[in-house]
């Protein structure tokens, strides 16, 4: 217990999937805020969060993307909620190959929601945009090992990423490059 | 670059085959906006008069509004216009959800559909990869179904699919297209199966671009959480378990019997634990926070979803409760039919049977109980099977062909289309006005921005007029705060209070906004959100044209008076405008002719209600009076003479 010291702010968006209308309006708000200009165009293809409906099995999963992975699960769940299946991809914000979800629609490159970090900070705007509160934003200081905080600074993880993602050369190579 | 607008039609030939992307011309968007209003000039151009809307020549077209793909919350209706059979006029219809939107981001505005394939295909539309292809899998399939195989085999749900049903394949009069728990009626989907056009699926990924955004989006933002909170827009009927307006006043069966005190509290209790016991959920349509649809599980049947009166045509048609519409719903959804129109269609061939003028032996093996007869006729219906083919033409039709008397119960009809089932007293002028020249066919698609009925006191009206935001001039408050009685208005102000009641509609369904959140719902107070005064800002802001008021005003006429040229010149004269005879139990001919004589005075028609060469060239429609001229329907002005002389 002595260990943990530190505290960390996590920031989350909740989602209460009973409430979901499935209007999509969290996807044009999304993809307006990060068109560039600034809500210069709306294309929900472009946006960081996705409505997975199926109509028929009223089905209605806001979901936000997370990390990209390279390389789709192996095998499949499947969970069966007060009698209405959903795939575990209904919950899974990964851009993934197994199928056409956060890519960005022009280039093809995996798209990651960034909860509208900005200054001044504001409340994502996909939260904004839910007028049913199936999504809130919340906020809140969680304990965590202080020496593991120490440890994970912010360019730590950013390179432990690049790391997961291009192999430990390649970032050495790039480093080295970019010294030059 | 084009604004708001994508810039490009789809011309679909279904005859040869063909497939085109073809840039539209924005002075079309400057003019008509887009949805019904283009539309509207595409049928007049292209589609000769003498057109049999079964003829290949006849055009379905699939309108995205101007302002779908934008930021502006509720504008999602895709208009469908086409030929009718039906009433033999220019049919206009419209459905929620997500396919207009869809359309505008696989970089679209409107499908223009021509010819009739030699077998049933559907249309598959993933941004500029355009395909015809093969149905026959899709043949007799229900509509959401139709929509749930073609995502599975598509691998994608984010395809938006409208289809039709078996209704639809058949040819039948009411076959409605039905998306996402949306559904358009009123004559499209018996033109969509004459073409042997299953279904269109529909998806894009592309950019629908907005001229001034960083103004825009913090204005549809703030409509859009206003409209969240606000209680005076949307579907009241969602949430709102009072319905004893349409139970005590509207008319049961074949629009005949009035039932006064049915409602109870006792009946509203049953009928709320009825809903919420099988609802799963209420949905909404694209980009907005209302949930004006409720969907529903009932026991053995296929999920369905409704909204508004639809809940009511079938039990009230056949006498039952609501279980009964509840049970039917699901079957009718998937078998695409018109809810407001096939209910009526069905009473009125058992109100034959009744009187005698039908026998059992043209119902063979129906059963004796109600809920099974309107089962049995569905299926008969959508089969085209026995006497379900002579009602499957609605029931002007179906009159004509039974004959032996049968056409006095084709009493709930104007222009050959079954109206709602409104029978009441004294009459209404405005609305006597809005039935007999409503060329959207159904009342709920033409009254809505000035209330139906005066309010009680003095003090009441002050209160209305003074939240009143929606007026496009001050004068319509003075109407309001000075009326006391229905039918005691001024005529004058009549002309002006249906004139603007039209203008929100005809604005609403080429711009693409809901009437639940604009030209439908002003009339029961409050602050609506979309109207004269901010709807200018709105557009220009997004498409980048410069839109006033007094511009926006002129669209609305000048699509207005395009479509009654359309009709007119499919022969729509006056004494076709005439409400259903009995929907008031008091009427005064002369009264109403005179009324009727001074609205289209006032519209800039001519006696028989055709668009004169003034307000024709007044509304930039210059061509419009040329072609009715050319055709005899209007007098050639001594203007021409003159104008050819200079000219020549």
């Amino acid at each position: 217990m002595a260990t943990k010291t530190a505290t960390k702010l996590v920031k989350e968006i909740r989602v209460d999937i009973s409430k979901c209308t499935g209007c999509r309006a969290c996807e044009m708000a999304c993809s307006a805020y990060h068109a560039k200009p600034r809500y210069s165009s709306i294309n929900p293809a472009r946006s960081r969060i996705r409505v997975v409906s199926s109509e028929h099995n009223d089905e209605y999963v806001p979901i936000r993307s997370t990390d990209y992975t390279p390389s789709e699960c192996n095998g499949r769940r499947t969970y069966v909620i007060e009698g209405k299946e959903y795939s575990d991809c209904s919950f899974c914000g990964s851009p993934c190959p197994s199928r056409d979800l956060f890519f960005e629609p022009d280039s093809g490159l995996p798209l990651k929601c960034d909860m509208c970090e900005s200054i001044p900070e504001i409340i994502p705007m996909c939260v904004q945009a839910c007028g049913e509160s199936a999504l809130t934003y919340h906020k809140y200081d969680v304990m965590v090992d202080a020496k593991d905080q120490e440890r994970r600074g912010g360019i730590e993880i950013g390179l432990e990423n690049l790391v997961n993602q291009y192999g430990v050369d390649a970032i050495l190579e790039g480093l080295k490059r970019m010294q030059k | 670059m084009r604004y708001a607008d994508t810039g490009f039609d789809l011309e679909i030939d279904l005859t040869r085959g063909s497939i085109e992307k073809v840039p539209n011309d924005p002075r079309d968007t400057e003019l008509f906006l887009g949805g019904q209003g283009i539309a509207a000039k595409i049928l007049f151009e292209r589609v000769p008069p003498e057109t049999d809307p079964f003829s290949e020549d006849n055009l379905l077209i699939f309108s995205a509004g101007l302002l779908h793909g934008t930021p502006a919350p509720a504008a999602n209706r895709t208009a469908v216009n086409t030929l009718s059979p039906q009433t033999g006029l220019m049919s206009h219809s419209l459905f929620g959800g997500f396919f207009g939107p869809e359309l505008k981001y696989a970089g679209y505005d409107r499908i223009i559909i021509r010819g009739r394939s030699p077998t049933l295909v559907y249309l598959y539309i993933h941004n500029d990869t355009v395909e015809i292809r093969d149905a026959a899998h899709l043949h007799g399939m229900g509509c959401t179904e139709t929509g749930d195989v073609l995502k599975a085999e598509l691998h994608d749900q984010g395809f938006q699919v409208a289809a039709i049903g078996l209704a639809g394949e058949n040819r039948v009069f009411m076959a409605s297209i039905d998306h996402n728990y949306a559904s358009a009626a009123r004559g499209v989907g018996v033109i969509m199966g004459d073409k042997r056009l299953k279904a269109i699926a529909v998806r894009g990924t592309k950019d629908v671009n907005i001229a001034k955004a960083a103004e825009l989006f913090p204005i549809t933002h703030e409509i859009h959480q206003k409209m969240a909170k606000s209680d005076g827009c949307g579907d009241w009927m969602a949430v709102d378990e009072d319905d004893s307006f349409h139970h005590n006043h509207f008319a049961w069966g074949n629009a005949r019997t009035r039932r006064k005190d049915f409602w109870s509290d006792e009946l509203q209790e049953r009928w709320t634990r009825l809903k919420y016991d099988h609802m799963d959920r209420q949905t909404g349509c694209y980009n907005c926070p209302k949930k004006c649809r409720n969907v529903i599980s009932w026991p053995g049947k296929r999920r369905f979803g409704y909204k508004c009166f639809g809940k009511d045509t079938y039990h009230m048609a056949a006498f039952l409760e609501l279980d009964f519409s509840y049970e039917i719903l699901g079957d009718a959804q998937e078998y695409g039919v018109d809810s407001y129109s096939t209910p009526q269609v069905m009473a009125f061939a058992l109100e034959l049977l009744e009187d005698g003028i039908l026998s059992r032996d043209d119902f063979p093996g129906m059963p004796d109980d109600k809920r099974g007869q309107f089962f049995w006729l569905l299926e008969k219906i959508v089969r085209r099977e026995g006497i379900g083919d002579i009602l499957a033409d609605g029931v002007s039709a179906a009159a004509k062909r039974i004959g032996k008397g049968a056409e006095k119960y084709d009493h709930n009809t104007t222009k050959k289309f079954e109206q709602l089932p409104i029978k009441l007293g004294k009459l209404n002028p405005a609305y006597f006005l809005m039935i007999a020249t409503g060329e959207k066919m159904s009342i709920t698609q033409i009254e809505g921005s000035f209330p139906q009925d005066p309010l009680p006191t003095k003090e009441q009206r002050e209160e209305f007029v003074a939240k009143w935001e929606a007026v496009p001039d001050e004068k319509f408050k003075q109407y309001f705060l000075e009326w006391e009685k229905r039918n005691e208005i001024a005529d004058e102000r009549t002309c002006e209070i249906v004139d603007w009641n039209e203008a929100m509609h005809y604005i609403d369904d080429a711009i693409g906004t809901c009437g639940f959140v604009s030209s439908f719902r002003g009339q029961f107070g409050g602050s609506v959100p979309y109207h004269m005064n901010n709807l200018p800002q709105i557009i220009s802001l997004a498409s980048g044209m410069e839109v006033t008021k007094e511009s926006l005003w002129k669209n609305f006429q000048r699509i207005r008076t395009l479509v009654r040229a359309v009709n007119v010149r499919r022969g729509l004269r006056r004494e076709h405008e005439r409400p259903p005879e009995d929907h008031w139990a008091v009427r005064d001919e002369q009264y109403e002719q005179a009324l009727l004589s001074m609205y289209y005075k006032f519209k800039g028609w001519n006696e028989e209600g055709i668009p004169t060469r003034d307000t024709l060239e007044r509304l930039d429609l210059g061509w419009v009076a040329d072609d009715l001229e050319a055709r005899g329907i209007l007098e050639p002005a001594s203007t021409v003479t003159a104008r050819t002389g200079t000219a020549g």
